[in-house]
């Protein structure tokens, strides 16, 4: 049994934090994790902008990786969305598309691995904080992992959820959209961390960096207090605390 | 006050002059969220939405696949209902043949119905130039019309103006100070349009719907309007896109469940007006007249196309336009055209046949999905964005420094040795910018960025570099589940594997 760990390169480069929190958590639920050398990015940014063949060369390096992986694990809804891009990218490359419907069918981001393969709802975490989520787009409603990570935070101890006012809202990020469009992705940060601010919550938690890089940024711009962690993070805090 | 410039060139100079504009802001987030939870209150209520959105979009699928037939068998059946069908191939075949019509009659003024078509073919500007005025009759229209402005929302043409700034505009017409309360407001149209009803020579349609069994038009709407402009003037003249047909009555049930409800979080219209040809001799009123224009104008280059064909399944409700949250920000003048938000954003570039040549249109969107959730015929435009992103591209039309930097990024990604590489340098360079952990210089790629955010920089330590002292840490804790989480992958295994492969999540 090969389960890989697919870091992402924004949690490998800017959030080893995450990445570490992913191993712990999934060891103590007895998941050996190894990590490819190989990988290096999903291919989003290229995939996105429209440059494809951009986008290949870095996809390849996914598809080598975890060639003999049976489950490969990400601490990102969006770069997990993206391998399911990945049929689309080799349409027409009898070698490579039946790598890539392997990969999307082996392909799993970490909380839907937690609860979907792994059958856990609580581990045994205790955080005894006022929390909100923010739904990430492309792995709440792209990937599907919108009970997932509700499910897992219900049965933290301690920890109380505060609704985020129009949490379905895109928070602007949208990855070179927020270079492009610089002042559109800025008024949309600005209104999300306007939402975080109205829960009064003390840690605002997510299950994609990217995301939580653009918000955390926003608030931190602003002077704002608000711890920002991936879900990974809290439910490793917690076990550590319980 | 009157929203985005519409004469800067390209959508982010728009939307930049809208961002600073807030009454539209105000305005536009007021109406997108009621339409919002109306519309998602609505569906709630019918209970089974994506079985119902599921259907629309076979039905959609169905026609369009087949919108040859569909529009033979429309054209023949209204024909035998005494209408008089005409198909334009252009803009400029549509406006021609309006204009003849309108000629023929020697008609002074037009009285309309809310058409999304004939702001497609600025056919009220096309009117004036032969002398002839056209009335909008639908209030929001009515109000962009004096304005002087385009709509900025498909359904709610005005949703970007406030009741204070239409009280305005209608004061000027009525020559007094009128106050901005909604109902008076909404009366004085009224009684400006009655005579508009009685007067005008010809009236001018949209179409929400033909139905190609009975070579029917059907119209959705909520002020009676339509149904004055389609019974009171002598000669009524519909226009229609090529993709608005359905095949049967049966199949409007299901539209007339999806269409109100998405729209406006409505049952059902106010007002839904079935019309199969002109009056006859025992009909109480009714057009002596009726002609229907089938407007192509770029919508049959999608056929055929696997990539944007569904495109012509859209059944106009500006759903993806309230769930979205640049629309949200920015309205609708800033996409540049009578058709916004998402759908605008590609349907704009598809309808004038330049899914390569686009300015900046697609990429005003950060590809949430939350138009595709929105869409009651679940087309996937967030996909659509991307594949007029790479169009351009392919063809040649991408920004040469965006085109050097994602050639830059291929030879990075790669190839692993080169991103870590890449990381080492980056870790170098950062050194003279970053301050506590962050990036706030304002500079290259960065510069957008950091005028609202603080960016992170490279960790000391990347993940992989991490990864073998965290290996042997990991070890030593101690592995009491293994056993069983190694059964439960196993079976997971198993019913992947014997599912031949189909696909999760």
């Amino acid at each position: 049994m090969k389960v890989s760990m697919f870091v992402t390169c924004l949690s490998d480069a800017v959030y080893p934090r995450v990445a570490e929190a992913m191993v712990r958590v999934l060891a103590r639920q007895g998941v050996k994790l190894e990590l490819p050398p190989t990988q290096t990015c999903c291919g989003q940014p290229a995939f996105n902008s429209g440059y494809w063949d951009a986008a290949r060369a870095s996809a390849r390096t996914l598809l080598e990786a975890f060639e003999d992986s049976d489950f490969v694990i990400s601490p990102s809804g969006s770069c997990t969305h993206m391998i399911h891009n990945y049929t689309k990218l080799f349409e027409h490359d009898p070698v490579w598309l039946p790598k890539a419907r392997q990969l999307q069918q082996k392909s799993y981001e970490f909380s839907q691995f937690l609860v979907n393969v792994l059958d856990v709802q609580d581990i045994g975490a205790v955080f005894p904080h006022k929390v909100t989520y923010h739904p990430s787009c492309h792995g709440s409603r792209l990937l599907g992992a919108k009970n997932e990570p509700l499910i897992l935070m219900e049965h933290v101890k301690g920890l109380e959820l505060i609704p985020l006012p129009f949490a379905e809202d895109c928070c602007g990020f949208g990855g070179t959209f927020a270079v492009k469009m610089a002042d559109i992705s800025g008024a949309m940060v600005t209104e999300k961390v306007e939402h975080v601010k109205e829960t009064a919550a003390e840690v605002l938690v997510g299950l994609d960096m990217a995301c939580l890089m653009n918000i955390s940024g926003r608030l931190r711009h602003q002077g704002e207090q608000i711890r920002v962690m991936h879900l990974a993070e809290l439910l490793e805090e917690g076990v550590k605390r319980a | 006050m009157s929203g985005a410039n519409t004469n800067l060139p390209t959508v982010k100079e728009r939307a930049n002059e809208a961002l600073k504009d807030d009454f539209l802001r105000k305005a536009v987030r007021f109406t997108t969220e009621r339409l919002r939870h109306g519309k998602k209150t609505a569906s709630e209520l019918l209970g089974n939405w994506e079985e119902w959105r599921e259907r629309g979009r076979q039905i959609r699928l169905h026609t369009i696949a087949h919108l040859d037939y569909y529009l033979n068998l429309f054209a023949d059946n209204a024909r035998a209902n005494g209408v008089h069908v005409h198909f334009a191939e252009t803009a400029t075949d549509a406006v021609r043949i309006a204009l003849s019509i309108a000629k023929n009659h020697e008609a002074r003024t037009v009285v309309k119905s809310k058409s999304m078509v004939t702001e497609e073919l600025h056919l009220n500007q096309e009117l004036k130039k032969i002398g002839v005025e056209a009335i909008e009759a639908d209030l929001g229209e009515y109000i962009i019309q004096l304005a002087g402005e385009m709509p900025s929302h498909i359904i709610i043409p005005a949703i970007h103006k406030n009741r204070f700034q239409i009280a305005e505009l209608l004061s000027e017409v009525a020559g007094e100070k009128l106050s901005a309360d909604t109902k008076i407001l909404a009366g004085f149209v009224r009684k400006k349009l009655r005579e508009k009803f009685l007067e005008a020579d010809i009236g001018m349609t949209g179409c929400n719907f033909a139905i190609a069994e009975t070579g029917s038009m059907v119209l959705f709407e909520n002020e009676g309007n339509a149904r004055m402009v389609s019974t009171l003037p002598r000669v009524q003249i519909t226009l229609m896109g090529m993709e608005r047909i359905i095949p049967s009555w049966a199949d409007l049930e299901v539209m007339a469940t999806l269409l109100p409800r998405s729209a406006t979080g409505q049952k059902l219209t106010v007002y839904m007006s079935g019309i199969t040809g002109p009056r006859r001799k025992e009909d109480g009123d009714g057009p002596e007249e009726m002609h229907i224009i089938i407007v192509d104008n770029g919508r049959s280059l999608q056929l055929g196309d696997p990539e944007f064909q569904e495109l012509l399944n859209c059944i106009r409700c500006g759903a993806c336009l309230n769930a979205c949250p640049v629309y949200r920000h920015i309205g609708g003048h800033a996409y540049g055209g009578p058709y916004s938000g998402p759908i605008g954003a590609v349907l704009t570039p598809a309808l004038k046949k330049n899914v390569a040549e686009w300015d900046d249109i697609a990429n005003a969107s950060s590809l949430c999905g939350a138009c595709y959730e929105a869409c009651p015929v679940k087309i996937p435009l967030h996909e659509m964005l991307v594949y007029l992103r790479r169009r351009k591209v392919e063809a040649g039309h991408g920004q040469a420094a965006e085109g050097m930097a994602m050639k830059g990024f291929g030879a990075v990604m790669g190839n692993a040795r080169r991103y870590r590489l890449a990381l080492k340098l980056g870790r170098i360079g950062q050194k003279l910018v970053v301050r506590d952990g962050g990036i706030r210089a304002k500079i290259g790629p960065l510069k957008g960025w950091n005028k609202y955010r603080i960016a992170p920089s490279i960790a000391k330590e990347t993940f992989q570099e991490r990864w073998r002292t965290l290996e042997q840490e990991i070890r030593v804790e101690p592995n009491e589940t293994s056993r069983s989480a190694e059964a439960r992958l196993k079976q997971v295994l198993q019913e992947r594997s014997s599912k031949g492969g189909h696909l999760h999540g």
